[in-house]
């Protein structure tokens, strides 16, 4: 029985990877259409369109720095992993929000490709965006453990805080987030309000809100539950489906919002009513 | 006293689906009857003078107006962001909810007369 299951996600598997290399275009040379604008120095926007030679495995940074190196120094691109690690090279391409180093020219549909600044940012030259704003956001919702009973001050006494992996579970998907900030240009809330945290930083704030090592529930959720805080979210989903790292911001700031009704229990309330508990049995005993 | 967005927001869920259900009812009511015969004068008045039917009335009046209004607080808090405009619309919004209740209910008190004479 096992085996038959194993042999069918096998062979659905194949299926899948057959279905994914069919999609691919094997080309050996694409038009990158690349957005140009200098406000600044007084650069007009406009399209600067470059050929560049690409094989099966290129992606479009390394297409854009092609570009760059043997065409024309003077491309702003913004970059530095190359790995879809540090989420510094988001742009539109083809205009979706992605990860330069994480979009294969291959699987474009078209011999040219248009990359553009992310929307939703302030514009600072050709591809590169001001990421002020959103790490403003995101600074807001204190993105970090906060608990005062930590011993962070006595380095002889070291606290710990045990977590198990169904504690874990809760939360580990927002934390894959790398602030790439391609959720934010998707989001047609920030579109038009800039007072909107955006889901990258209001799934941080459920991140640590459903985190049961924090303990500053109240603080997060003053700062969300604003009149353009997380009820502004119109449920769009752009947010989740851009993601690259696989986080559904749109399931976290629903998940915040049915906690802030009161839909859904309270596990962190549950245990600190039953530590309360047990530490008055303590005192008795 | 100030509401938090997430007070005002339950209020906003509670009332729209209490109006489902009420309209739900209140075209229920048009359907007993011929719709064209519903909406006779003398038919109207008469559904003004049964009393459940009017707490019914007025139940639509006031969950339409605040679920409404509150939508229209919430598409106008997104075009521009700053505190006199927030402010500003919260106020309007909240005055045009109570006008209109004001208006509608007055109407209802009219159409029913309630022995003041006012048939």
């Amino acid at each position: 029985m096992t085996e038959q299951v194993i042999e069918k996600i096998e062979s659905m598997e194949k299926k899948r990877e057959k279905e994914k290399h069919g999609k691919e275009t094997i080309r050996s040379s694409v038009v990158l259409k690349i957005y140009r604008a200098n406000k600044r120095a007084g650069e007009q926007p406009h399209y600067d369109s470059v050929e560049v030679p690409v094989q099966r495995w290129t992606t479009v940074l390394d297409a854009l720095l092609h570009a760059k190196q043997y065409k024309d120094p003077s491309i702003g691109i913004r970059y530095s992993c190359r790995m879809a690690s540090c989420g510094s090279c988001g742009m539109k391409i083809n205009g979706i929000p992605r990860l330069a180093c994480y979009t294969k020219v291959s699987e474009l549909e078209g011999s040219t490709v248009t990359v553009e600044p992310l929307a939703n940012f302030p514009h600072i030259r050709d591809l590169v965006t001001d990421f002020a704003q959103f790490f403003s956001h995101h600074h807001d919702v204190k993105p970090f453990v906060q608990n005062e009973n930590a011993d962070i001050k006595d380095k002889n006494k070291l606290s710990e805080f045990m977590q198990s992996p169904e504690d874990l579970d809760k939360f580990l998907q927002f934390s894959y987030c790398i602030k790439c900030g391609l959720c934010y240009s998707a989001c047609p809330t920030v579109a038009t309000d800039t007072k909107f945290p955006g889901p990258q930083a209001l799934s941080q704030a459920y991140r640590y809100f459903i985190d049961n090592r924090d303990n500053a529930t109240k603080d997060r959720i003053n700062i969300v539950d604003d009149k353009h805080g997380i009820w502004r979210c119109h449920f769009a989903g752009s947010c989740s489906s851009v993601c690259p790292k696989g986080v559904d911001p749109a399931l976290g700031i629903q998940l915040l919002r049915g906690h802030m009704l009161g839909f859904s229990k309270n596990e962190k309330k549950i245990a600190d009513l039953q530590d309360r508990l047990r530490k008055d049995e303590e005192a008795k005993q | 006293m100030m509401l938090r967005e997430s007070q005002i927001m339950k209020i906003h869920y509670i009332t729209g689906i209490a109006a489902l259900f009420v309209v739900a009812v209140h075209i229920m009511m048009r359907l007993i009857m011929p719709y064209s015969l519903s909406l006779e004068y003398e038919n109207v008045i008469a559904n003004y003078h049964n009393v459940p039917y009017l707490v019914l009335l007025e139940s639509i009046l006031v969950l339409i107006a605040i679920h409404g209004f509150n939508g229209l607080r919430i598409i106008l808090l997104e075009l521009r962001q700053s505190k006199a405009w927030e402010d500003g619309i919260t106020i309007l919004t909240i005055a045009a909810m109570m006008a209109v209740v004001a208006y509608g209910t007055r109407t209802i008190i009219i159409a029913n007369g309630f022995g003041l004479g006012f048939e």
